[in-house]
């Protein structure tokens, strides 16, 4: 693949605060990019950047080789979607897509070819003489994707598109923008701070805090192998267990947590030597049982303290007898039907994991 | 299109007291003054006449009404013109210099309007800022004839209604969506394209609004021909006032503001209706 747009050492300055801070990223062509963090990690502000609302204060921004500091934004091939949608009160469906057409001089014949053949990719076919306002969340969505898409940018910026949208409608204009994507090859650059959304749709995911990405990858990667204590902890749910020393053994590493906790992993000696180590496992990780754990597996005594049901599953929150806290995920049902293997608060039971199971962090 | 209804009983009572003000203070007079237009200057032995309305095609009245109508309509076009830059550079500064600019379009409420408008001899009569200006930098050798003019007399009636003019059209710009202006950057569309295809539409509501609290003033108004006015430039105003205060022929002077109030009305009324599709379209999709 070949890299389409460069961030090179971007920077953003609000007074004194760096909302953006020395940011290097490559994105490659037909990509579906996503930059995902919390609210106000400056994820908006590089959008904000590359569409040229905002200027940054250092760095560059480098579209097919050539730097689009200097290009004011309204000459830049690039289209934003709204979280806000911002479409045009005043005008109507067609005259709403038709409007960077129009801004670009095409010949109606052309705009009204176009903007047809949009509307019926969006499926908003026959909505041509509506109005913003007469129109729900997820139309006013489509037809804001359809103003931008018409335009044939060579980047399309999204900016928590679905963020307004109701649970179900969410979940399926995931799938349906994954698939126009696929479809019509133009790179997207998502944004959201949710984690699912990123992980259903993107090619490859940045995840970024306080103005820097953490780390970049595919989704597998961010979910499965997060290279530091903050992605792990954002992409999914992860217990942490803090530790005081690690000791090489012929059987592998023992772990010594700060809670009097010793145990054996399979995992390998992170490579550089990183002072402040921290083990994390994800509730899905871990299982409770009444048998003791085998020779593959780590297990500690504990006792359930709490059972927060969600219907499939149930994460129960279990106290070791060490005081470490773990959350373990249960599931409820099963291929083969209910699961019996139930559990109550207050029981005594094993919490058990696979010794290759869980990553060592920096912290 | 949904609507508060009230409920009637409760919505009676809140209502009243505005209406027995209204009854009071708008219809009264404006109906004695309907009743007076049709009188021999109030005197009621000789029953009831038209003539005070035929007095009106008197081509001398006819003149002023048609001069009043343009002052009104020229200071009108011009505060627009003065007005919609200054209210789209307000709406859009950074929240403070919006706070003290707005404050700024307020500030010459606090002088009165009759010494405001005074205050124009010392810029526009022969001795003022503009003609010694001139003479100085050697442009003209005799001060230019500024006051007492007609076009001393639009500048005033500008001057005086211009702010009302720019704050409606701040509320509807500050209405305004800002990320519809980057959408529209976005799209392609320049500094100027913006202004005119977005902003200007968004912000007619405003600018609608703003036409009509200049033009029924500058219509009726008395004061400023009065002071910075000739014989040439009297207004229909004067000509009321000096029916009522001069003349004394009250029920002259009540035909000639009755006729003004019609003028008013069907002038507004014609360019509400003008507006109509617009001013539904925000109500109904905004």
């Amino acid at each position: 693949m070949s890299s389409l747009l460069e961030l090179r050492g971007l920077t953003k300055l609000f007074g004194d605060y760096p909302a953006v801070k020395d940011l290097d990223l490559t994105i490659n062509k037909g990509e579906f990019f996503c930059l995902l963090g919390p609210s106000g990690c400056g994820k908006t502000t590089t959008l904000r950047m590359i569409a040229g609302f905002d200027n940054p204060d250092f760095g560059q921004i480098i579209l097919n080789g050539s730097d689009l500091v200097s290009v004011p934004a309204h000459k830049r091939n690039i289209n934003t979607v709204f979280q806000s949608y911002a479409l045009f009160p005043h005008l109507n469906i067609f005259d709403n897509i038709a409007f960077g057409l129009r801004m670009h001089g095409k010949p109606e014949d052309e705009i009204s070819d176009r903007v047809h053949a949009m509307l019926k990719t969006v499926a908003l076919e026959g909505f041509e003489n509506r109005f913003p306002g007469r129109l729900s969340g997820g139309q006013q969505q489509r037809v804001t994707l359809a103003r931008a898409l018409v335009n044939k940018p060579e980047i399309l910026l999204l900016d928590e598109p679905l963020a307004a949208l109701d649970e179900k409608l969410r979940l399926q204009m995931q799938v349906e923008l994954a698939n126009l994507q696929r479809e019509i090859g133009i790179t997207f650059i998502f944004i959201t701070h949710n984690q699912e959304e990123a992980l259903t749709m993107a090619d490859r995911i940045a995840v970024m805090e306080a103005g820097q990405i953490e780390q970049i990858g595919i989704p597998d990667d961010i979910y499965l192998r997060p290279t530091n204590r903050f992605v792990a902890n954002f992409i999914g749910q992860m217990n942490f267990i803090d530790l005081d020393r690690i000791e090489e053994t012929s059987e592998g590493l023992l772990l010594h947590s700060l809670k009097d906790l010793s145990f054996l992993t399979a995992l390998a000696q992170p490579d550089e030597a990183v002072e402040d180590l921290v083990f994390g496992i994800r509730p899905e990780q871990v299982k409770l049982s009444r048998e003791a754990p085998t020779a593959e597996e780590i297990g500690f005594k504990a006792v359930i303290s709490n059972e927060v049901y969600y219907g499939d599953s149930s994460i129960f929150v279990v106290h070791l007898e060490q005081g470490q806290v773990l959350s373990i995920m249960h599931q409820n049902y099963l291929p083969t039907g209910i699961n019996k293997d139930s559990y109550q608060e207050g029981e005594q039971v094993y919490v058990c994991w696979n010794k290759g199971a869980g990553s060592l962090l920096p912290k | 299109m949904t609507r508060f209804r009230f409920r009637l009983r409760e919505s009676t009572a809140l209502i009243l007291p505005p209406y027995f003000f209204l009854a009071i203070f708008f219809i009264l007079p404006v109906l004695i003054i309907l009743v007076l237009s049709f009188s021999h200057n109030r005197d009621w032995s000789q029953g009831v006449t038209l003539k005070n309305y035929l007095l009106i095609f008197d081509p001398l009245y006819l003149k002023v009404l048609w001069r009043s109508v343009v002052f009104a309509v020229i200071a009108t076009l011009g505060s627009l013109l003065i007005g919609l830059p200054m209210a789209y550079y307000i709406s859009f500064s950074d929240p403070k210099r919006k706070v003290l600019l707005t404050l700024l379009v307020l500030v010459p409420f606090w002088t009165n309007f009759l010494v405001r408008i005074f205050a124009w001899f010392t810029i526009l009569g022969r001795q003022g800022l503009i003609n010694s200006g001139l003479l100085w930098l050697g442009v003209i050798q005799e001060p230019l004839h500024l006051l007492h003019s007609s076009g001393a007399v639009v500048l005033g009636l500008i001057y005086g209604e211009l702010p009302f003019m720019i704050l409606p059209i701040i509320a509807a710009m500050d209405r305004m969506d800002v990320s519809l202006l980057e959408a529209a950057t976005n799209l392609g569309a320049s500094r100027f394209k913006v202004f005119q295809k977005i902003v200007l539409p968004l912000a007619s509501p405003g600018i609608i609004a703003g036409a009509i609290f200049v033009f029924i003033p500058a219509l009726g108004s008395f004061v400023v021909p009065d002071i910075l006015g000739g014989s040439d430039s009297f207004m229909i105003g004067n000509t009321i006032k000096n029916q009522f205060m001069t003349v004394r022929d009250w029920s002259f002077g009540s035909s000639l503001s009755v006729v003004l109030m019609i003028m008013v009305l069907l002038g507004v009324s014609a360019y509400l209706r003008q507006g109509k599709d617009q001013a539904l379209t925000f109500g109904d999709y905004l």
